[in-house]
């Protein structure tokens, strides 16, 4: 299953805060979207879950929903939003009750995706128990257990230090390695952008419209830190960004 | 200037930090209920408290033994407990159920949070006598009073909290396909809870209030009911006994929601 972006704007009251955006996430790639603050990048990744609507333009979904997939489109985000009142393995039930798995069918695929994203040890706890890249494998748990044909990404290690940011990083790589999923993945950040993306989307400031996009080739598991092609792009994207971040940064917020 | 150039004046940084973070101390409150009474007792013993003034506590304690052996305390206990059960949860249930809607509800919450206002600084014994007009001089009244007490502090207390759960969390249910139902079920009550227990705590303790005020018409029977008598006979030392049995009363309802709390909120940090 594809997505497909087609002519995407939108205006807060009348504040454009993004102007015609049309782009393919093909099946299997992950597409980064990379951007100065304020461009609209989390506004668009909302778009293409539908929990937001676009003024003009719209999303499509090219192509069937693989079968055995229970929320095509599914969220990780920045702040885990986990049930603190839920354990590790409670929280993951809870998006499984909806669709009627219940018992031990629940317990299986519970059991794979702790198992998957190396949890297994902490299913009973409670999420104050867990440290912050812990909370964000339980999240990251949560939306393989629905099996999505694209996992929407809202810059989810932003609020992780640098250290468990790398950890997490090698996870989502061998993750993508042992089964290759869609994604789009929003962030600040050039250097996951650099390492995690097939496609790099640099938006522009506000109006946030769609200033380049950069294809790595480079395997994503080969990808490691001082290569030379990584280093090349992320000094690509860095003077693609940077005059852009500087205006946006010295804009006014019409909050 | 020190004369040793390898170790210049030294001294230790001054402490500025600390305070402001009680924690719990266990049996000062038990201290000072003790303190506070013995004062009484050694002040009523001694004469500058006059017996007019405030009863001995020792004659307060022994009123209530006598009506402990004779058999009434019960009496007058057991239809007081019931009234303060059922009108509570009369209240407190339809308190809940409709703060939900209101902090659900664009329509119910327009439509209702100016009516709550309306009817919150109402003194709900005013209106004991339209209460008796609609439900009868029995235990309808009583009910009702009671239930309409607790039901505006309910009201408030909940879809305040309703308002405060976490939005991202509600998001999340969406992006995952919850049903509206699961939604509310496992993301919004649980995450009012907090909420709506500590405004519990304020309903119950007026629903104790207004349980003496709901004795006060068609009620032979009842803590509320014995105050009453007590104090129209100016009767200190039964009065005082009736006022420590509602005393009572609230320190266990506190209690119980103190252990409620701990039960449902351990996730909490």
């Amino acid at each position: 299953m594809d997505i497909r972006l087609d002519g995407i704007g939108h205006s807060y009251d009348d504040f454009e805060v993004m102007r015609d955006i049309t782009l393919d996430i093909p099946s299997g790639q992950i597409v980064c979207i990379v951007g100065p603050s304020g461009c609209g990048k989390s506004t668009l990744l909302r778009f293409i879950g539908g929990l937001e609507r676009p003024q003009i333009g719209r999303v499509l979904q090219v192509g069937d929903v693989p079968a055995g997939c229970l929320n095509p489109l599914t969220y990780i985000f920045q702040d885990f939003a986990l049930l603190p009142w839920r354990s590790v393995s409670g929280n993951i039930s809870l998006v499984l009750e909806d669709h009627g798995i219940r018992g031990e069918a629940a317990k299986a695929i519970i059991a794979d995706v702790l198992d998957r994203t190396k949890l297994s040890d902490f299913a009973r706890a409670l999420p104050k128990q867990l440290s912050g890249g812990m909370k964000q494998r339980v999240a990251i748990a949560r939306a393989l257990a629905v099996n999505p044909a694209v996992m929407l990404m809202d810059e989810p290690l932003s609020a992780l230090d640098a250290q468990t940011r790398e950890l997490l990083m090698d996870d989502l790589v061998a993750l993508w390695q042992r089964q290759p999923f869609t994604s789009v993945y929003v962030t600040h950040n050039l250097q996951e952008a650099v390492r995690l993306g097939h496609r790099i989307v640099v938006l522009s400031r506000r109006p946030g419209r769609i200033r380049e996009v950069i294809e790595i080739d480079t395997p994503i598991s080969e990808r490691s830190w001082g290569d030379k092609v990584c280093q090349a792009k992320h000094d690509q994207l860095w003077k693609l960004m940077r005059d852009e971040a500087r205006a946006a940064d010295a804009e006014l917020l019409h909050v | 200037m020190s004369d040793n150039p390898r170790t210049p004046d030294s001294k230790a940084v001054a402490f500025r930090g600390g305070g402001f973070a009680p924690k719990p101390r266990r049996w000062v409150g038990v201290l000072v209920f003790v303190l506070l009474i013995a004062i009484a007792e050694w002040g009523t013993r001694t004469g500058w408290i006059s017996a007019l003034t405030l009863p001995r506590p020792s004659d307060v304690l022994d009123t209530f033994r006598q009506l402990y052996e004779s058999g009434l305390l019960f009496q007058h206990l057991a239809p007081s407990l019931s009234r303060l059960v059922v009108g509570a949860i009369i209240g407190v249930s339809i308190g809940i159920s409709v703060g939900v809607l209101i902090g659900l509800f664009s329509y119910i919450r327009s439509g209702l949070v100016p009516l709550v206002a309306a009817i919150f600084p109402i003194p709900k014994i005013a209106l004991l006598p339209l209460f008796v007009i609609w439900f009868g001089i029995g235990e309808g009244s009583k009910y009702a009073l009671i239930a309409f007490g607790t039901f505006t502090p309910t009201v408030v207390a909940t879809y305040g909290a309703v308002d405060n759960v976490d939005r991202t969390l509600i998001r999340m249910g969406q992006s995952f396909g919850l049903s509206w139902w699961s939604i509310v079920r496992k993301i919004v009550l649980p995450g009012a809870m907090p909420g709506i227990l500590s405004g519990l705590r304020i309903s119950l303790a007026i629903a104790i209030i207004l349980l003496v005020a709901a004795e006060m018409l068609g009620a032979e029977y009842g803590i509320g009911a014995y105050i009453l008598e007590a104090g129209s006979l100016y009767d200190l030392e039964r009065l005082f006994a009736g006022v420590v049995i509602l005393s009572l009363l609230g320190v266990i309802v506190s209690a119980i929601i103190g252990v409620i709390e701990r039960q449902l909120l351990g996730w909490r940090t």
